[in-house]
């Protein structure tokens, strides 16, 4: 089966997107004056490796059978989502600016039904992974795999780990889920507020293969897909080191970034930053 | 009103549990859609999963005791073309997973059905933590979502069949214990429609599940005082069947609602939204008095929290009462 995607770019092109990436994030919650950028920016270069050199799907046919699918469990991070349906054509790049208002396509939190490429209508967090694993269940055996994107303050809400053991008694091999490991939530640290940690050996223990990346190099994080791909035994879980808020330097590592729009001179600060060169 | 004739004796009605009517629909469908799955939630037995799983063992999913992802397993294979069924005990089901019904499945319009089992204070003896009395109030405001409350076994059957083949969110409710078998297979049955299963002019019971049977011996005892009662099955809660409401409030003027459920927020309060905003009457209300349930048999417990016909029956006098007045 061929699909348009992925388009397999070099380091130097994915690099480019994902400049246009941040920005495109600082925009839109810029616009609406409202949303979630910390998070959206530390999960971006996830998403850019993800479809630009590792799912299977085709923008034109949304619904295609055959395609991988994506599950932003973590749905508040909408923009992170947008901005790659956006980049890789799910729809056009100009609505963007319409995030989070009245009748736009763009809800605050994704909407499957408003929106093409939106798998799942998330936002209720805890929730996303087990569409994910029953997806990856109906699927099992016939190619497609299913990727699912969770927040690690998310590790707190106990479905998680319903789907978690769910996963690992059905062998959900097709099953690849990715944790953001930003060690912030809103009231804090997640050490502070509700310790998770050893979060590695918490999925290792519910039988999942478990791999680590730095979930800003790109490179790296191609790695762990494809090593992913090649477990057959078990799902897998990539625990990704991220930083909330990166490539924005008064976002990096705050907690207060978690969920508000920058001002006027924040985001002219912000775009310029973003404009000075690639995210390293 | 147009009526469907019943032929059952009130007196020695057959008995059959409604949860055996959702048991074999899923069999029955299972055999004609290849894509219905079942998935279990650990007492697959009691809610009569069991018997599909049997017969079709490569599309039952057991779960285990997880209400909350059993729901979101349902959605997520429900987005690759299955048709999942999925069943606990009415409490954990529309309760514990509440959040994942309403956000995952209704605001997503996911094709997920839901068997309630163990709805009702006839659950018995396990009490109040097991007997649901307010699945109904908390489903039905649910957008997209549909609210069914079969009256007998035969009738569940149905609803589940019709359920299975209608596409978006559902929710069918039943009990444990049998119930009185008051519907034949040729007896109509129709998504957003009910019937009138007698008619009479001064007061209309409009009951749903195990009331139904309760309100036709109410009829009957009511008829000896001098009352001509009507007896209409409004089995699906949602979409209610507003033109059959108002008939039944328009021919008798009073009107007695009876469920075995909470007062609040239930299928009486259904029909009292459609009243109020077309044709204001009297209504009585006969179900649950904002109480949890306990220990105890099920007949028992029906008759001491007044879920039977002598307490639609003194409902109905007073409404008529109040209707004169």
């Amino acid at each position: 089966m061929r699909f348009p995607y992925p388009q397999n770019l070099d380091a130097g092109s994915l690099a480019e997107h994902g400049i246009w990436l941040r920005q495109a994030i600082v925009d839109m919650v810029y616009q609406a004056k409202s949303g979630h950028p910390g998070g959206s920016l530390s999960a971006i270069d996830l998403l850019n490796v993800l479809y630009h050199q590792i799912m299977r799907y085709d923008p034109q046919h949304p619904d295609h059978p055959h395609r991988d699918r994506f599950v932003l469990s973590k749905g508040h991070c909408s923009p992170a989502l947008y901005a790659i349906l956006a980049d890789c054509g799910f729809f056009d790049r100009n609505q963007l600016s319409g995030f989070r208002k009245f009748g736009s396509p763009l809800q605050g939190h994704p909407s499957r039904l408003a929106l093409p490429g939106v798998e799942v209508s998330t936002g209720s967090l805890g929730q996303g992974l087990s569409v994910a694993a029953g997806m990856a269940l109906g699927l099992l055996g016939l190619g497609p795999r299913v990727y699912c994107l969770m927040g690690d303050g998310e590790q707190q809400e106990g479905q998680i780990w319903e789907a978690a053991m769910f996963a690992a008694h059905y062998r959900l091999n097709n099953l690849c889920a990715l944790l953001d490991h930003n060690d912030l939530q809103i009231d804090g640290s997640v050490s502070q507020v509700m310790n998770i940690e050893p979060i590695d050996a918490k999925w290792a223990a519910f039988g999942w293969n478990v791999l680590h990346v730095n979930g800003h190099d790109l490179d790296a994080i191609r790695g762990v897909f494809e090593d992913a791909e090649s477990c057959t035994a078990r799902p897998t879980v990539l625990i990704a080191r991220t930083i909330k808020g990166k490539g924005v330097s008064y976002m990096e590592n705050q907690a207060g970034w978690h969920g508000a729009a920058p001002n006027e001179a924040q985001y002219r600060q912000a775009m310029d930053e973003l404009a000075g060169g690639a995210v390293s | 009103m147009k009526t469907v004739r019943l032929t059952i004796d009130l007196d020695r009605p057959g008995q059959t549990p409604s949860r055996d009517g959702f048991g074999h629909a899923l069999v029955e469908e299972g055999r004609r859609d290849p894509q219905l799955v079942v998935l279990g939630a650990d007492i697959s037995s009691s809610v009569r999963v069991d018997w599909f799983r049997d017969q079709f063992p490569d599309r039952f999913y057991s779960v285990g005791i997880a209400e909350q992802n059993l729901i979101n397993i349902a959605a997520g294979l429900s987005l690759t073309g299955k048709v999942p069924f999925v069943s606990t005990y009415g409490v954990f089901l529309s309760g514990r997973a509440w959040d994942q019904i309403r956000t995952t499945v209704c605001y997503g319009q996911l094709n997920v059905k839901l068997g309630g089992a163990h709805g009702g204070i006839s659950v018995g003896p396990d009490g109040a933590t097991h007997q649901a009395l307010e699945e109904i109030a908390i489903m039905r405001c649910l957008p997209h979502m549909t609210v069914v409350v079969p009256a007998d076994a035969e009738e569940t059957r149905k609803a589940t069949l019709a359920v299975a083949r209608m596409q978006g969110p559902a929710y069918v409710r039943f009990g444990r214990e049998k119930v009185p078998d008051i519907t034949v297979p040729e007896t109509p049955f129709e998504l957003g429609s009910g019937y009138c299963l007698r008619d009479g002019s001064d007061v209309a019971i409009v009951a749903c599940g195990a009331m139904v049977f309760q309100a036709l011996l109410a009829a009957r005892t009511l008829t000896t005082t001098g009352i001509d009662a009507a007896v209409i099955n409004l089995h699906t809660i949602k979409p209610i069947d507003e033109a059959l409401i108002l008939e039944a409030a328009r021919k008798t003027g009073a009107l007695v609602t009876a469920e075995e459920h909470q007062k609040m927020g239930g299928m009486g309060c259904a029909v009292l939204e459609v009243l109020a905003r077309h044709h204001p009457v009297p209504v009585e209300m006969v179900g649950v008095n904002d109480t949890f349930g306990e220990s105890g048999q099920p007949d028992e417990l029906m008759s001491a929290y007044g879920l039977d016909a002598a307490t639609i029956v003194a409902a109905a006098r007073q409404v008529v009462e109040r209707k004169k007045s």
